[in-house]
């Protein structure tokens, strides 16, 4: 690597960490609870928006696998969940009015925050429709993995989106706030990605689910990415360069082995396919506030609106973090 | 009375555990010695002494500050040894353990073993010529070389130093009558040997020797046994498995089981959040419970499929952790063998039909078709949700197969392909350097449906060039002397001039054989007329070289 692009990767990482900077002046402090921090502490960054549905259970499950704090950031909620997050012990609250797409769709916002409070902490970024899967999370707490990594020498630890959809119409399994989404939304795709490396920023550009089988498959090339670098060790130098897909410094984003070997990864299966997105489909198209002129909500509005089943006779029904190994969609790599 | 075995421990974090582990031992009667890290600060010392509290059976080593290899892990653990021998003279064997050293059997069960066997030291001793296991590379070269850099956070300076002394031609000399051996650190050794170590007139000169090794904790105790043991068992009693790093492997609650069938006396290194584990060893439930059979080998070989997955990972799988650059490395591309069929369908009645009666196998058409992915039976959707949409598809036709050989490893893959296909250069490319490949080409089979009028075109002799130049192309990267996959071509002529002795070669290899005696063989399609449509194609300008490979 030459040392010009070198310094074009630090201009740029520098620049993205002055925008954050610059951007965090909208943010008016709520409820401010950092003091509650101790050092080892794995702490939870979010932003988010009308979600107080699934907020007892999106905090109860990071609760019971060790996150000790939440610092979030409420882009304008008119649902109460703003009063709700205020009354939390464990959460600390940010709000502000300003364009969630000028803020980089919100990572300006939590880049600043992670520099603010993140240094020295593992720390999850994530949305509230995001559950974390990693290896023996059904036997160990967060803090062996991130104990492990350590000793590692590792910083970054990859999870893939997972998008999970009920079978049936949507519209058909109502979502009760506090239940388990993935009651309802228990299936997924399991082996139909699409993979490619990002010379530039040496992540993996990850594609496919059942958002590109059925919602666009007729441009595949406009599926979202799944790749997702969720958990990292923080310093003040690090910043997430697009939504959680890949961080600065690049070397980051090296959460994959290129010579056949497999390194320890997670999923996050996503709840986004509740009853609850075809009101939010509705709202965020009116908003146009999303990546690219918000055309997946205007496809999910189009495909949802018809009630189409997502489900398929290969779907799988989620079991266990065992089974997405065996699935080949996560690793528990060497951690054993 | 105190019983006749004692405990150094060596701590240096999670004293919380340490403390835990030596009221256990305190409670069945073992003297402790406690080595506390001079890192540890101050304050948490005081705290472990104060819930300690004052203790018959405790003592504290002169503290010395260990880092990874360093010779005061050796000074500390004499100094704790000798101050066990000293305090407490009825014990015969001491256990050097560390604070994150866990015991997986009852006290009493120890005691009987060790009393039963007073003379023997049970530390692991290889002779440095036998070692293969030594992580790092150096063996004899630990004894011959200086080291005055550390290896783990000074490794440039530590490579150059190893190189030049190299270069130099330096060695050390070896102190008669020493015979140098290595093994784990963790040993039980008994009182005569260790006092006969401790108290031996060479013991300076010795020391000033191993001070400059590389992990003296490796060795010193290691060789020096042999010099005064009266029976050796060479074999560490405390359970350590370690990465290709040459660090332990963390034990956690979901490993109770797996610790249970262990033949050692002790495991280590315990995650401090182990609260399962803890609870576990240190009650009185592996006493009352009815012994596992020991099972060390189940030990030894869950750690080395992690470690495989880690180096190696599962043939085929492309994910978020595993990307393998295909060009680069020489492993298999692909989860498992498949059969590409060129020009097959062309020739015989119902090929695809054919092919999986006879082999049992689920044929696909092709794969690549330009409309629709045909899958077997027509799926509009197969294993792993793969859809049977050509745009998914040719979005990224490599991963397209990838992923179908992936979700159905274990079953063998059959399907079509051809010039009239969707497929390029670079998956024809994929496959010949795949050895999970067999690629069986009836060369200018393609003529067929030109000839059958199934594919239109506006100019058939524009297009039957095409056809042509493509399959050229394929056909030369096929022959590549490089090449991994299995390729057969035979011409259309060949084909035709006898069919049956071909197919069985291929069916055969695909376990068929007792099939093909019940279904017999496929029958050829109707070709009447196809020999003059050839001629006068030739004759309006047709590159006579097509007409090569179909002699009738």
């Amino acid at each position: 690597m030459g040392v010009r692009e070198q310094l074009r990767l630090r201009g740029e990482r520098q620049a993205k960490l002055l925008r954050a900077l610059r951007k965090a002046a909208s943010l008016r402090r709520c409820a401010d609870r950092t003091d509650r921090i101790r050092p080892r502490d794995i702490l939870a960054f979010v932003t988010l928006r009308n979600e107080l549905p699934r907020l007892p259970y999106f905090l109860e499950y990071y609760r019971a696998q060790g996150v000790a704090h939440f610092l979030m950031v409420d882009n304008g909620s008119d649902d109460g969940t703003r009063e709700w997050l205020e009354k939390q012990r464990d959460v600390s609250l940010w709000t502000t009015p300003a364009s969630y797409k000028a803020a980089g769709f919100g990572i300006d916002w939590l880049n600043h925050l992670l520099w603010r409070f993140g240094a020295g902490h593992w720390c999850l970024t994530l949305d509230v429709d995001e559950f974390l899967v990693y290896p023996f999370c059904d036997t160990r707490p967060l803090s062996a993995l991130t104990d492990w990594l350590e000793a590692q020498g590792r910083r970054s630890f990859s999870a893939m989106l997972l998008d999970m959809y009920p079978k049936g119409a949507i519209s058909a399994q109502p979502y009760a706030s506090g239940q388990n989404p993935f009651e309802i939304a228990r299936w997924f795709d399991a082996g139909n990605h699409v993979i490619s490396r990002n010379p530039k920023y040496h992540n993996l550009w990850i594609q496919g689910g059942v958002r590109q089988r059925v919602i666009l498959r007729d441009s595949p090339e406009q599926a979202p990415a799944l790749n997702k670098i969720p958990l990292v060790l923080w310093t003040r130098k690090y910043a997430y360069k697009s939504s959680t897909h890949m961080l600065l410094p690049r070397g980051l984003n090296k959460v994959y082995d290129a010579g056949g070997g497999e390194l320890a990864s997670g999923v996050l299966l996503h709840a986004k396919f509740l009853d609850l997105v075809v009101d939010k489909a509705q709202e965020e198209l009116q908003r146009g506030q999303h990546y690219a002129g918000s055309r997946e909500y205007r496809a999910y509005a189009d495909t949802l609106a018809r009630d189409q089943d997502l489900w398929c006779e290969w779907s799988q029904e989620y079991i266990n973090w065992r089974q997405l190994e065996i699935l080949g969609l996560m690793s528990k790599g060497d951690w054993a | 009375m105190s019983a006749r075995l004692g405990i150094v421990m060596l701590c240096h974090t999670a004293l919380d555990r340490a403390e835990q582990v030596a009221r256990f031992w305190m409670q069945a009667g073992c003297p402790v010695v406690m080595h506390i890290d001079r890192a540890v600060p101050e304050r948490e010392v005081t705290a472990l002494r104060a819930a300690l509290g004052s203790q018959d059976l405790l003592r504290f080593g002169p503290r010395y500050r260990c880092p990874w290899g360093s010779w005061n892990i050796v000074r500390a653990s004499q100094d704790a040894a000798a101050l066990l021998l000293r305090e407490f003279p009825q014990v015969n064997h001491v256990m050097l353990s560390s604070g994150a050293c866990l015991p997986l059997r009852p006290v009493a069960q120890m005691l009987e073993m060790l009393s039963a066997r007073p003379d023997t030291d049970f530390i692991e001793s290889v002779a440095i010529d036998h070692a293969t296991w030594i992580m790092g590379g150096l063996s004899e070269e630990r004894f011959t070389l200086y080291f005055p850099f550390n290896w783990r956070s000074q490794r440039w300076l530590f490579d150059r130093a190893v190189d030049w002394q190299r270069r130099l031609r330096i060695r050390r000399e070896i102190p008669r009558p020493l015979a140098p051996h290595m093994g784990s650190q963790w040993w039980c050794l008994t009182r005569t040997t260790l006092q006969a170590i401790l108290t031996h007139p060479k013991r300076a000169r010795y020391e000033r020797y191993f001070r400059r090794n590389w992990i003296p904790d490796e060795s010193y105790f290691q060789t020096l046994v042999r010099l005064h043991a009266r029976e050796i068992e060479s074999r560490s009693l405390t359970l350590v498995k370690f990465d290709r790093n040459g660090r332990p492997n963390l034990f956690y609650d979901d490993h109770l089981n797996l610790l249970r069938r262990s033949d050692c006396l002790m495991a280590r290194k315990i995650w401090p959040g182990a609260d399962g584990l803890y609870d576990f060893f240190l009650s009185d439930q592996p006493a009352r419970l009815p012994a596992v059979p020991a099972e060390p080998a189940k030990i030894d070989r869950y750690f080395e499929l992690a470690e495989r997955q880690r180096t190696e990972g599962r043939a085929g799988l492309y994910m978020q952790s595993r990307f393998p650059d295909i060009n680069e490395t020489g492993a298999a591309r692909s989860a498992g063998p498949y059969v590409g069929f060129a020009g097959f369908d062309h020739v015989f009645e119902n090929f695809d039909y054919w092919l999986g009666q006879v082999t049992g196998l689920r044929p696909h058409g092709h794969l690549y078709a330009p409309g629709c992915v045909q899958f077997h039976g027509g799926a509009q959707v197969w294993h792993g949700a793969l859809s049977a949409s050509a745009k998914l598809r040719d979005y990224n036709p490599r991963m397209f197969l990838t992923n179908l050989l992936w979700s159905t490893r274990g079953e063998v893959q059959a399907f079509s392909f051809g010039p009239e296909d969707t497929l390029g250069h670079e998956m024809i490319d994929f496959m010949t350097y795949d050895p999970n490949a067999t690629l069986a080409v009836i060369r200018g089979a393609w003529l067929l449906p030109l000839w059958r009028g199934e594919a239109r075109s506006e100019d058939l002799l524009a297009h039957a060039g095409a056809l042509q130049r493509r399959e050229q192309d394929w056909l030369g990267q096929m022959a590549s002397r490089w090449a991994q996959a299995r390729v057969h071509v035979w011409s259309l002529g060949e084909m035709l001039a006898a069919p049956n002795p071909r197919l069985e070669e291929i069916v055969t290899r695909l376990g068929g054989t007792a099939g093909l005696q019940a279904h017999g063989y496929p029958s050829l399609r109707p070709r009447e007329g196809f020999d003059d449509w050839l001629v006068g194609l030739r004759n309006k300008g047709l590159p006579p070289q097509i007409l090569k490979d179909y002699q009738p």
